[in-house]
């Protein structure tokens, strides 16, 4: 019996699922190539029909969503020009599969090097208008994943998706994906689990999966209380879900009648596109990470992604926090290789090591925040000198952007409450506009025990008491100094952690957009 | 008879000239017997409006000034009403905008 391993990735859908794993990658297409130029000519154009005539009647079952990318998809499949570079690879010598593949390949690899979030979410469409065709042209269709299963690979399409009978459970565990994804928007709407960005250290997977997509979870190989706990919380989970879809529309408020702020965490600006704004209290933690997926981002792309997200907020506060690479974020060309890169040099360390890409992302900044209610905040500050460092530098920025005459505002800047020194002494602070707390960094820091490890696990609880004593003084201090102070960690969006955050005196909480219901009624029973 | 028109109308959907909108934006430029093509600046590069494909891959985010440009049959009315549908945001409201 192998040893239970735990991945941790993002929540696409939120949800359980418990089934075997279905390994979406290894479906290979095996395609026989004919005598002539005239019969691979006429093998493809039948595959493109029979592809077309397979989506048109998945199109006429479909509603709402599934059915647009469906229209959009048989749209993109009758255009001649979609298929007119295969035709003329065909007439060069090159069997059907291989023209065919070649040519959408072209026109996906343009997808994928879009600089906006939806053109580049497109290219897994494209992707599956190249599969279904080259299903069509082999001989043997895709093997049938067994009802119930996960479906676990590099990406999804939507066709698989909407294939699947899904009445009997299942989910979606992805190495890559994208939570802008069609099919992601279709696993909200049909509420099917999906985790995506588990990333790719494990090749090849097999046997019982237990999918936790409310936290972005999935474990393999999973011992026998790992499944009890984990079929617990799946029941828990949908009896909330029930009750839980009445609160979105309304303040969160406990018995007690204490009103609670309930932002959302965002890693992606397109994320808000899938958020009704009128449902929460703003932007609790805008990461900036993503955009320094590959390569550094220029001022304009950052300044452009903030600036989204501002607009979408309108008056509603958006804090915004410095890139938080390093730890288990690494960013090539930015972070360095380190035998323990959560105690190293991640966070505000390494903006302030490298203040030439800092910079950068602070001139974003200071030009965005003209657009909306902005805060700044800095990740892993340690030393109160940190926050000066940063400050000054924001000081900087501002006095040129002043003398070059370009629109700025300066936001207010606060620090995240994650290292151990800041939580035990946070009168050293108080230089900060705001204080947010990182309960997931702050957890692991004071209770020794890394969050991606599963032989730890069990210590790694924000609901220990010495993390919740931490917590609660640094929220006292706060209310004293007239600091405001809120969490932004898993925790905020976990039920049976908000009480304990409640009665620790928070008053403000940033969630996952997934968990937004689901907090919104934890906080409606807390009695404090 | 032979007529030509163009015109240049700012995106202002929340994505830009997307799926959905591309579906309906050639659905209507098909729908004219005159040549139609859009560019992303006055100078092109060109692409047939009538291509889902092209007009996909001219990637036109929101804040586009899209340039429209048409000859043959019917070449004003094309211009005319693939603008309207440009301006009424693809007729797209707020029935597309989605909760967590």
């Amino acid at each position: 019996m192998s040893e239970p391993l735990r991945l941790q990735g993002i929540s696409a859908s939120a949800g359980y699922a418990e089934g075997p794993l279905f390994d979406l990658d290894q479906t290979v297409v095996s395609y026989v190539g004919k005598e002539t130029a005239d019969d691979e000519k006429a093998a493809l154009e039948a595959a493109i029909a029979v592809a077309t005539s397979r989506l048109t009647a998945l199109s006429e079952m479909a509603e709402g969503d599934a059915a647009d990318i469906l229209e959009f998809q048989i749209a993109m499949l009758r255009d001649d020009a979609l298929s007119s570079p295969a035709f003329a690879a065909i007439r060069t010598g090159l069997p059907a599969d291989k023209a065919w593949r070649q040519a959408l390949d072209t026109e996906i690899a343009g997808y994928d090097a879009s600089d906006q979030d939806y053109f580049r979410a497109r290219a897994a469409d494209i992707r599956d208008i190249r599969d279904q065709v080259l299903r069509a042209l082999s001989e043997d269709g895709d093997v049938q994943a067994p009802t119930g299963a996960i479906l676990y690979g590099w990406d999804i399409a939507p066709t698989r998706f909407l294939e699947t009978d899904w009445s009997r459970g299942g989910g979606i565990a992805l190495k890559a994906g994208s939570t802008a994804s069609h099919v992601a928007m279709l696993a909200r709407s049909r509420g099917v689990p999906m985790v995506v960005g588990l990333g790719t250290s494990l090749a090849r997977l097999t046997g019982t999966a237990l999918l936790d997509a409310e936290h972005g979870g999935i474990v393999l190989s999973p011992s026998k209380t790992e499944i009890a706990a984990f079929r617990q919380s799946s029941s828990s989970f949908r009896a909330r879900s029930d009750r839980a879809g009445t609160f979105l529309a309304r303040p969160a408020v406990t018995k007690a009648g204490t009103a609670v702020r309930v932002q959302v965490n965002i890693a992606d600006p397109s994320d808000v596109d899938l958020i009704d704004i009128t449902t929460c209290d703003g932007v609790g933690l805008m990461r900036t990470e993503f955009l320094f997926g590959k390569t550094l981002p220029d001022e304009e792309t950052q300044y452009r992604a903030y600036r989204k997200v501002l607009e979408w907020a309108g008056e509603k506060p958006v804090t915004i926090r410095t890139v938080d690479a390093g730890g288990d974020k690494p960013v090539p060309g930015f972070t360095v290789e380190e035998s323990n890169p959560f105690l190293g040099l991640r966070g505000i360390r390494l903006s302030l090591a490298r203040p030439e890409v800092f910079r950068v992302q602070i001139r974003a900044l200071l030009r965005a925040a003209v657009h909306g209610s902005l805060k700044v905040m800095f990740p892993m500050i340690a030393i109160v000198e940190e926050y000066r460092q940063a400050a000054a530098m924001f000081a900087e920025e501002q006095t040129a952007l002043a003398a070059r005459g370009v629109a700025h505002n300066m936001p207010p800047l606060g620090i995240m409450v994650e290292v151990p020194s800041v939580a035990i002494v946070p009168e050293a602070f108080t230089d900060a506009a705001f204080f947010s707390i990182g309960s997931n960094d702050l957890t692991q820091y004071v209770m020794a025990a890394a969050r991606d490890n599963a032989a730890v696990a069990h210590l790694n609880s924000v609901r220990h008491p010495a993390v919740l004593r931490l917590i609660a003084a640094v929220t006292a201090f706060g209310q004293r100094e007239e600091i405001p102070v809120s969490l932004c960690g898993d925790a905020a969006g976990d039920p049976a952690s908000i009480p304990s955050l409640i009665e620790a005196g928070l008053r403000d909480l940033s969630v996952a957009p997934a968990q937004l219901a689901m907090a919104k009624a934890a906080v409606a029973d807390v009695s404090v | 008879m032979s007529a030509s028109a163009e015109a240049t109308v700012v995106i202002t959907h929340e994505v830009g000239l997307h799926a959905r909108p591309s579906v309906k934006f050639t659905k209507l430029a098909k729908s004219f017997a005159a040549e139609v093509e859009i560019a992303l600046a006055a100078n092109g590069p060109w692409f047939d409006a009538k291509s889902i494909v092209k007009v996909m891959a001219a990637k036109a985010p929101k804040g586009t000034v899209l340039h429209i440009r048409a000859s043959g049959d019917g070449a004003n009315d094309a211009v005319d009403a693939l603008v309207e549908l440009v301006r009424r945001d693809f007729d797209e409201g707020a029935d597309h905008v989605r909760t967590a």
